[in-house]
């Protein structure tokens, strides 16, 4: 029992140990939403290059998100919050106009702007979202095949050639990442573009990506890199910015792919606080372990003490 | 764009995209950069995150918006009124860069005494004729100068405006300076004082009564401007089709490039006006036109009345001083690439040949002769009208009435469809069985299928390759063009029909190659980039010769083949050069990327300051020097003087780094050149539901107007009826999309992410209509009904105009009745109604009503909107 429960919690040791010689350094997608522009540039490239089919759902009223979430048919999903702000931020000015707002201002003293965000009582977000390769991933833990693996770059794919589309992996997904193509029938998500990783050329999304919101690269590095911009924003007063998924103990052990967003994850329809949800697992069957010894020493007492 | 072309020279932009990265501000109106041109907006992306100020003003609040530091609301169509504040601005609260504006503006110049402004006359400049509809300009010039139009205004006229105005880049000067300055800026003609007087009117109050702009907006754009403006700064406008598709579309352009100029930022790095072209090869089809009235380089078309040779027309199009000094060379160099052998001195090199254009035939006038019965035949190319021209159903209808019709497109685009798809055949307008038109579809290879280069929105030529051959009967532009020119041509031979000369002595004898008989289309590049008689290539404008000793197809283009290289399939990696990157494609003229950069430097040849550092005089080897090709004489020293009777480029300046112009300076004031003005003045939209408060004008009283049953139009504030039609309507593109849909709506991964027609409304308009999110919405002009699902955003605001609260109707124009996903063409709603300057159509501003509820279907669309005209009492001539 406990043999099993070393295997479903610590798959992080699959990488990069049983690799050996052939491991790479682990590769991930710093996703900058601060400068996403929501071209939607990332969608297209990335059903281009994997052959990812189109899935029509319509005009759905979502701002301009009519991809709505990721699943089998979009592995990058560019969401729009669209949001009204109280027009001023700072306390008891909370009512004024925006016309007042800017009478307000000393014109002449004043050689920068605020931001719109803060200066018209409205906010655009957009940001690229994508399968997060977590440190700790349920639905490789799940996956009774062996479809789903970790690469050598610590990236978590999908083998289509061996999912059978039993479906485990789905409700084990913390972001609803998974979900089975129809009439497919399997599970399709982000490879991370594992072919071209393998030809040593980023994936089809970073590439298309023409503001450098997403970034590819090995992970420690872009960790660096969203730090210096996550403190340059800060300093600039955009207080609310800060990294998802960037730290080592959260509860997936952090993501190949990760983000600087603007506010509160939940803003963007992500989870606060993502848990593997096999966590519990090794403890889940310690108990049902103990369960079943006790429940086999009950009845075969009771056999033993009916024969009495 | 004679907007730039009259302003600075030419009629590119200024700058170039990377050159953003060095802005202090950048102002983006009239374009919707993020949406549109994605790519290029990393650049500003870049200078926002080194502490740029980004500024957007635009009706709706966009993508690009979302990503600026301010974004500012404004009326569809009042863009001067805003920009004539900043003017306004800048000259009351003495923040123009004096020493700029005194050396290389035309600020000093006196103008003709007779010279009346619009404040004097209400609205019209001197010189307007009310029997012709047009202005004699004469009143206009310099003062002191013997011949008031030289320049192509010999040959100005109601049929031949617009582009050919290239080629009237000033009048006969003695120096390259005018008769009449005043150094001081203070009398009462000089340019300077007439730009006061005429813009004082533009104040902070009045842009919150035009535009809707709250006055402390207005003023932070206006502050931030200047802030950022002078020797150690610099600030950029980019602009797309939000300023160029109206009634004063030219004019808004210049409004720009007098903020630009009074403020020292054009040039110079970081500053410019950067014109964002809608297609990725637009810039290239006007420089290589597919327009009716210019030749390659913008050389103006001969009209009959030019004269049957070449020195005629040559002295009737261009002044004596600057670059345009030296047009016979041009000529003469673009009619031996044409004529080769044929073209000699004694037959004034075949210019005979050359067409003569008697009227207006610009795709609108065009489309009327269709309609008359007068135009028989069309060819569509790389266009699909009748989705992305104003009043889809009299394009349709024209089209109805042809006799053959060939398009030519990678797509089957409903201009290929309108006989059996088209919304009339719905109403019944349309019989399939009656329309008489044959038409020809010719599948057309797309740029991965064939060699050839884009000419992108900053002039850059670069050059791609073919990847792999075209499927099926798919062909390139260049090997059908050749083959149908070798066809006509053959069965011609022998003909002795002076009218087939032009045809028959053109050099058709490109090389062939491949499955398809490709034409080389290096070879079509080298004729371009021009060559001396020995066969060598030339190396740059200042070589072609006028006595036939040199061919050039197009002379701002010479120099793309020099030393027999491809210079615009260059490609050095940009961390292998300096960052203007000279080494990756070829920029005309002469790979310079920042024109009029002689500006970059101070009068006496030294940069403004270290941080705008760019090209500069060299003391040392007595030569200009920087981080570009310099745009000037590259040894004519600061403090040259020219000598009487010099023409050409030596007629001018030291220090005047507008090279093309007569003067070498820029122009506030444009003397020539613009059919509607010397100066931008705010008038209303065609259709507008506001009284322009500035002059009982309420519109451009040149504008083009069509009046025939196809063609009504909305009544307009204050005539009686107007309020039938009391909302603004303009129409944008989406990135997902790409303009009339040819290559979008037939990609499904493109589809899916904008797959209906949408209008977005704000808030109050939805609840005053009864419009819920996401249901259908009807969207009524007199010219048609469409529907939308209503997109209800805060993003789109009410704005206080004169007193009361205007809503505007925003529309993406992507959609049709063909491709995977389908949906009513929003420029149907749009009416014919163009900019006198270049006859560009107005679909960024009109009015409209909008209803809940989907348009009804077949005839009863008809009903609801001659329900409409009724009530509002619109009148059709010929009705």
């Amino acid at each position: 029992m406990s043999s099993n429960a070393k295997l479903l919690t610590l798959d992080a040791g699959a990488w990069p140990d049983t690799y050996g010689e052939m491991a790479k350094p682990r590769m991930g997608f710093f996703t900058d939403t601060s400068i996403c522009i929501g071209c939607k540039a990332c969608e297209v490239a990335c059903k281009e290059w994997n052959h990812v089919p189109e899935d029509f759902k319509g005009f759905t009223g979502k701002s301009y998100d009519n991809t709505l979430h990721l699943d089998a048919d979009n592995w990058r999903h560019v969401a729009f919050i669209e949001q009204r702000l109280p027009a001023a931020l700072d306390g008891d000015t909370a009512t004024e106009s925006l016309v007042q707002i800017a009478a307000r201002r000393e014109l002449e003293e004043d050689s920068g702007l605020d931001t719109l965000q803060e200066g018209e009582g409205l906010r655009w977000l957009m940001a690229s979202d994508v399968c997060k390769h977590c440190s700790h991933a349920a639905c490789l833990d799940v996956c009774p095949t062996g479809a789903l693996f970790r690469t050598e770059y610590g990236t978590v794919v999908v083998q289509a050639d061996i999912c059978n589309g039993c479906g485990y992996c789905v409700p084990a997904c913390p972001f609803g990442v998974l979900s089975k193509r129809k009439p497919d029938g399997r599970v399709w998500k982000c490879t991370l573009c594992y072919d071209r990783l393998r030809d040593d050329k980023e994936p089809a999304c970073a590439q298309a990506c023409p503001t450098n919101s997403i970034q590819y690269g090995e992970l420690t590095e872009l960790h660096e890199r969203a730090e210096a911009r996550l403190q340059e924003m800060q300093d600039a007063g955009q207080t609310s910015a800060r990294l998802y998924g960037a730290h080592p103990d959260d509860g997936v052990g952090g993501f190949g792919a990760f983000f600087l967003l603007l506010d509160e994850p939940e803003v963007y329809g992500l989870p606060p606080d993502p848990v593997v949800t096999t966590r519990d697992l090794p403890g889940i069957w310690a108990s049902t372990g103990a369960a079943a010894v006790a429940l086999a020493v009950g009845i075969a007492a009771a056999c033993i003490g009916g024969r009495r | 764009m004679p907007g730039l072309g009259t302003s600075f020279g030419r009629g590119g932009a200024t700058t170039f995209q990377q050159d953003l990265q060095n802005s202090d501000v950048i102002v983006i109106q009239g374009s919707n950069m993020a949406e549109c041109h994605p790519v290029g907006f990393q650049w500003v992306m870049e200078a926002k995150q080194r502490g740029a100020k980004v500024i957007h003003v635009d009706p709706r609040f966009t993508r690009t918006s979302a990503m600026a530091d301010l974004h500012v609301p404004i009326r569809a169509g009042t863009d001067i009124a805003f920009l004539g504040g900043i003017v306004n601005y800048i000259i009351e609260n003495e923040r123009w860069f004096d020493e700029y504006v005194k050396h290389y503006t035309n600020a000093t110049t006196i103008v003709d005494e007779g010279f009346r402004d619009t404040e004097d006359l209400d609205g019209f400049f001197s010189g307007w004729d009310p029997e012709t509809g047009q202005y004699d300009i004469s009143t206009w010039s310099y003062a002191g100068t013997e011949e008031h139009t030289a320049g192509g205004h010999k040959e100005q006229g109601a049929a031949v405006s617009g582009e050919q105005a290239h080629g009237a880049h000033g009048m006969k000067l003695d120096r390259g300076r005018p008769p009449k300055e005043d150094e001081t800026m203070q009398h009462p003609r000089c340019v300077f004082q007439i730009l006061k007087r005429h813009y004082s009117r533009y104040t902070p109050e009045l842009v919150e009564e035009v535009c809707g702009i709250p006055k402390e907006t207005f003023l932070q754009v206006a502050e931030t401007l200047c802030q950022n403006s002078g020797r150690e700064r610099t600030g950029a406008f980019c602009y797309a089709v939000g300023w160029t598709q109206h009634t004063v579309g030219v004019q808004y352009i210049r409004t720009a490039g007098i903020i630009q100029l009074l403020l020292g930022n054009i040039g110079r790095p970081g500053g410019g006006i950067l014109a964002l072209r809608g297609h990725a090869n637009i810039q290239g089809s006007t420089d290589i036109p597919t327009l009716f009235n210019i030749l390659p380089g913008y050389l103006p078309m001969p009209h009959p009345q030019a004269g049957p040779d070449l020195d005629t027309w040559v002295g009737n199009t261009s002044p004596r001083t600057g670059a345009w000094g030296d047009m016979r060379n041009y000529a003469v160099s673009l009619l031996k690439a044409w004529f080769g052998d044929a073209a000699t001195g004694e037959n004034d090199f075949c210019f005979g040949l050359l067409p003569r254009i008697d009227a207006d035939h610009s795709h609108y006038a065009a489309i009327n002769r269709m309609l008359d019965g007068k135009c028989p035949g069309f060819f569509v190319v790389g266009e699909n009208p009748v989705v992305g021209s104003a009043n889809g159903r009299m394009q349709r209808f024209a089209l109805a009435n042809l006799e053959w019709l060939v398009v030519r497109d990678v797509q089957l685009i409903e201009t290929a469809t309108f006989w059996k798809d088209s919304r009339e055949i719905e109403t019944g307008e349309l019989k399939t069985e009656e329309i008489g038109t044959e038409v020809f579809f010719m599948p057309a290879a797309s740029h991965t299928e064939k060699d050839g280069s884009f000419t992108n929105t900053q002039r850059l030529l670069q050059w791609h390759w073919k990847a792999v051959e075209p499927e099926g009967d798919a062909r390139s532009e260049l090997q059908w063009t050749f083959d149908l020119g070798r066809r006509v041509r053959r069965k011609l031979a022998g003909s002795t029909e002076p009218r087939d000369r032009a045809l028959l002595n053109l050099t058709w004898n490109y090389t062939t190659q491949g499955p398809h008989d490709e034409p080389d289309a290096q070879e079509v590049l080298q004729e371009i980039g021009g060559r001396h008689a020995d066969g060598s290539f030339v190396e740059k404008y200042q070589d072609l010769k006028n006595d036939g000793s040199t061919s050039c197809g197009s002379w701002i283009h010479a120099g793309v083949y020099k030393g027999g290289v491809n210079q615009a399939a260059r490609k050095k990696p940009h961390t292998e050069q300096n960052w203007v990157a000279p080494e990756w494609g070829w920029a005309w003229p002469a790979n310079r990327h920042i024109i009029y950069n002689r500006a970059s430097a101070d009068p006496s040849g030294k940069p403004w300051s270290e941080r705008k550092k760019y090209v500069w005089w060299d003391e040392e080897q007595q030569k200009w020097t920087g981080y570009d090709d310099p745009d000037f004489v590259p040894d004519k020293p600061p403090d040259y003087q020219p000598k009487k009777n010099d023409i050409g480029l030596d007629a001018l300046r030291g220090d005047s780094p507008f090279i093309i112009q007569a003067d070498g300076r820029g122009w506030l004031y444009a003397p020539a050149g613009l059919m509607d003005g010397p100066m931008p003045t705010h008038y209303e939209p065609h259709e507008s539901p506001a009284t322009n408060p500035l002059y009982t004008q309420q519109q451009n009283p040149l504008r083009q107007r069509f009046n025939r049953p196809e063609n009504p139009y909305n009544p307009t504030d204050p005539e009686p009826g107007w309020d039938v039609f009391p909302y603004v309507v303009t129409t944008y593109r989406l990135t997902e999309h790409h303009t009339a849909g040819g290559m979008s709506r037939t990609v499904p991964i493109l589809s899916q992410l904008q797959p209906e027609l949408f209008c977005e409304i704000s808030p109050e308009l939805a609840a005053e209509r009864g419009i819920e999110h996401g249901d259908w919405a009807t969207i009524v002009t007199s010219r048609t009904a469409i529907e939308a699902r209503a997109n209800v955003t805060d993003r789109v605001k009410p704005l206080r105009v004169e007193g009361r609260t205007i809503h505007q109707v925003g529309l993406p124009y992507h959609w049709g009745p063909g491709g995977i996903v389908k949906g009513d063409t929003a420029n149907d709603l749009f009416p014919l109604v163009l900019d006198p300057n270049v006859h560009i159509q107005e679909v960024k501003a009109a009015t409209c009503d909008i209803l809940p509820g989907r348009r009804p279907r077949g005839p009863d669309v008809l009903r609801l909107v001659e329900d409409y005209k009724r009530r509002a009492g619109v009148k059709v001539v010929g009705e």
